[in-house]
């Protein structure tokens, strides 16, 4: 069944009866020619396979209910304001791609490009992201400068004269913004099995049947299925997964919280980055502050952190915008990432024929969703990169080819 | 999760600061392989799921390096003693 305001409108005033299911829930066949293991990233794929490569015998493995992971987890963001050309490049496609998303998978994915601000406090900070923004703009993306007073139009509510941390003006994408998450999830779902793709939910890869270099299926909690090309976008577990097949990542799993404010009026109309400590906020439709910083700092697989960083959250928000004191937090939640040692993605071919990897995500994952969908499928079809993401290979740490957008070095903590 | 220190007792994690896999030692830049094995030493991560014996150090309190055996699944410790031991057995 096709959306549009016209269905809306019948089933509004038929007693919305003859709704259909937004996908099927298939029974695994016992082989495919595609796999997909993970329903974030890979429902992604699935829908581009299908879609621009003309693979439909796939099925998408979730090891939970759809939306259970990452892919509903995240704080919504989408941007492209990025240093190093081969993230900027990557992230600006999937931007692109956010941009027609509705119209495309014909479902409402709330695309809101209301504008992102990075705000900064010191005449250093300034600096980076002047380098940044020009950086950005030679890339042929959008990026402003905007001076204290201008920040002082978005933002009237932030602390300008704060004593540590004074606002001196901020570097903004505009059209970056944010998506609802569920919608994507489901918009992507239900767009691929349009196609033909099968969803399997609440089966989980237990492991993988190897024969002679080559991938001949996946084990799993609902029985063997067999295929003839793995794709791994497993994000937090792709280490867990990926030891299944015998391979060792440059990759820690760690846990981000994130968290949600009771419903207020509209009151902060952009994405805000606090600059001088690490703090993010948007506001939801339904009127909640949806905000988050740092990762906990440990490894982790529980998908839950601690208060200490809560804390350092809550500080870091309250020198931006003091007025948010009085608000009540009403839920909190974390999510898995996977940490890269260069804060940079990861598409490859494995040593294994017909076993691909997409990981490495760190705190960005979902606002790649589309492009990383697109360039996964393509290596896939092709067994082969696009040019897109042929600065994300895994052979990059061995040659020192890193994408280190922090120029931090190898560390786990980055982004 | 609160860490038990064995000088200061159960203290916040916020006194605490993270380094990760205690078992991992810089390899010898002489030895054979060498390449390889800095390679993994740099950039590969054993990522378990399970009991990990880890590093933490004590900055807000005895500033002692700690091992630290915790379970990555549920964040449970079974075990913390002072690292420096552990260390000169190996």
């Amino acid at each position: 069944m096709r959306y549009s305001a016209f269905a809306l409108l019948k089933n509004g005033l038929t007693g919305n009866r003859s709704w259909t299911q937004a996908w099927r829930k298939p029974e695994p066949k016992s082989s495919y020619d595609v796999i997909i293991v993970g329903g974030g990233h890979g429902l992604a794929t699935a829908y581009y396979l299908a879609k621009q490569h003309g693979i439909t015998n796939v099925a998408v493995l979730e090891k939970s209910y759809l939306g259970s992971g990452n892919i509903g987890r995240n704080t919504t963001i989408i941007r492209s304001n990025y240093l190093l050309p081969g993230n900027t490049a990557f992230y600006e496609r999937a931007l692109q791609l956010w941009e027609g998303l509705a119209q495309e998978l014909n479902f409402n994915t709330m695309v809101s490009q209301r504008g992102i601000l990075n705000v900064f406090h010191s005449d250093p900070q300034r600096n980076a992201y002047v380098r940044r923004g020009n950086a950005m703009r030679l890339a042929g993306v959008d990026a402003e400068l905007l001076s204290r007073d201008q920040v002082r139009q978005y933002l009237p509510l932030a602390d300008f004269d704060n004593a540590r941390f004074p606002v001196r003006g901020a570097l903004m994408q505009p059209r970056g913004g944010t998506v609802r998450h569920d919608a994507v999830a489901w918009g992507y779902a239900r767009a691929a099995d349009q196609r033909g793709v099968d969803i399997i939910e609440n089966c989980e890869v237990t492991g993988f049947r190897i024969e002679g270099g080559r991938v001949k299926g996946v084990e799993t909690t609902r029985g063997y299925i067999g295929a003839s090309k793995v794709g791994l976008a497993v994000a937090g577990n792709s280490s867990r997964v990926g030891a299944l097949a015998g391979l060792r990542l440059p990759i820690e799993a760690h846990v981000i919280q994130a968290f949600v404010t009771e419903g207020i009026k509209p009151l902060i109309d952009h994405v805000v980055t606090f600059g001088a400590g690490h703090f993010y906020v948007s506001q939801s439709d339904k009127g909640g502050l949806v905000f988050g910083g740092d990762i906990d700092g440990y490894k982790s697989y529980a998908q839950r952190g601690n208060l200490p960083v809560v804390e350092d959250v809550a500080e870091g928000g309250l020198a931006l915008f003091p007025g948010l004191g009085r608000l009540r937090v009403l839920r909190s939640w974390a999510g898995l990432l996977d940490m890269s040692m260069d804060g940079s993605p990861i598409f490859d071919k494995t040593d294994i024929g017909g076993l691909y990897l997409n990981c490495g995500w760190c705190y960005g994952g979902f606002k790649a969703t589309p492009a990383s969908g697109e360039a996964f499928a393509h290596l896939i079809a092709k067994d082969q990169p696009s040019d897109l993401i042929r600065p994300f290979s895994l052979g990059r740490f061995r040659t020192g080819a890193v994408l280190d957008e922090k120029g931090m070095g190898a560390q786990a903590n980055l982004h | 999760m609160r860490i038990k220190c064995p000088y200061c007792g159960e203290r916040d994690l916020g006194e605490f600061t993270y380094l990760g896999d205690a078992d991992v030692k810089r390899p010898d830049p002489a030895g054979t392989g060498a390449e390889d094995a800095f390679f993994n030493y740099v950039y590969i991560r054993d990522n378990p799921a399970g009991p990990l014996a880890e590093l933490w150090y004590h900055g807000g309190g005895c500033r002692s390096w700690l091992r630290v055996v915790r379970d990555t699944r549920d964040h449970e410790i079974e075990s913390v003693a002072l690292a420096k031991p552990e260390a000169d057995k190996s």
